[in-house]
């Protein structure tokens, strides 16, 4: 394992809420991040159909969308999100871990651009997908 | 003649009970802790803090995708409420559950305003389309300061269709 995911993951892992909801990161290299999160039952948001709540995929996205910012060659110090946008385009199989990844496509000296993918283990059939722009705040040397 | 008004604990209590059902049935309003004031029909939700809900400890700030989850849940109860409302009060209610089935949600699109502050915030949603089969909200998010917004969104909804069973 490279030094950068280590340490990606250690970041990841201080992060109280993306801890709390069990995200690994599996890959983080320039401007390209994958996050899983297993299925759990706290995460329902339709109890007819035990499907995952939209709000646990956008807290999943947003995480792996600044995952892959902070990795973009041009060395980013911090990032927020300015907006975010998800696309719903199927409900989540009940019992399945969802992984993302997430690409900045642009970064400018003030702003990133990011694009991301969410899928169960249907991977050819995508939950949902995300379009965002992050601050950039300073620069790592 | 007219039915004589109802007393108003009977009706709060009906109202306060459907509320509850509302969202006492959907575990991750539970897990992040979201509850609900009404008075009359209006809804505002509050999201208590939590240590859990952080997402940059340093600053301390609120996650975004908690925040994002805190707007759509907002969002979808607001619709469930509006379109229970009139049964509700017309007392068709009772026993229905599909009357429960929650909206899904088609697009949700967030603008992260200021950053989270490590303490309770509150949503209200205002349904400025609610058409048999789609609907658009837009929320706004705040702490401290009603009139400063920390986050707000606007959100696409597919409504739960009646069961074909049920003409």
């Amino acid at each position: 394992m490279s030094d950068k995911v280590n340490i990606a993951r250690q970041f990841m892992e201080a992060i109280p809420h993306s801890r709390d909801l069990g995200m690994v990161l599996t890959e983080i290299e320039n401007g390209v991040a994958t996050i899983t999160m297993p299925y759990d039952e706290r995460l329902i948001g339709d109890p007819e159909t035990g499907v995952v709540h939209g709000g646990a995929v956008s807290a999943l996205m947003d995480s792996c969308c600044g995952a892959a910012v902070m990795s973009h060659p041009s060395n980013p110090g911090a990032t927020a999100t300015i907006d975010l946008r998800i696309d719903y385009m199927r409900s989540a199989t009940p019992g399945q871990a969802l992984s993302t990844t997430a690409t900045c496509y642009h970064i400018t000296r003030n702003v990133a651009f990011v694009r991301a993918t969410a899928v169960d283990e249907d991977t050819d059939n995508p939950v949902a997908m995300a379009t965002g722009t992050f601050t950039i705040e300073g620069q790592r040397r | 003649m007219r039915k004589p008004p109802e007393p108003v604990q009977v009706i709060k209590q009906r109202r306060d009970e459907a509320l509850s059902k509302l969202v006492g049935r959907v575990p991750y309003i539970q897990y992040l802790g979201v509850t609900f004031d009404r008075r009359g029909d209006e809804l505002t939700a509050v999201l208590p803090y939590a240590d859990k809900l952080i997402g940059n400890p340093l600053l301390p700030a609120i996650h975004g995708g908690v925040t994002s989850a805190f707007l759509e849940i907002t969002s979808v109860i607001s619709l469930s409420w509006a379109t229970l409302w009139d049964d509700l009060e017309s007392g068709e209610l009772e026993g229905d559950s599909t009357a429960f089935r929650m909206p899904k949600t088609i697009d949700f699109t967030v603008d992260y305003l200021r950053s989270g502050l490590p303490r309770d915030a509150y949503a209200r949603a205002r349904i400025t389309r609610s058409g048999r089969r789609y609907a658009s909200v837009h929320v706004e998010g705040w702490q401290d300061n009603r009139e400063k917004l920390f986050a707000q969104a606007t959100g696409h909804f597919l409504m739960p269709q009646p069961r074909s069973d049920k003409s």
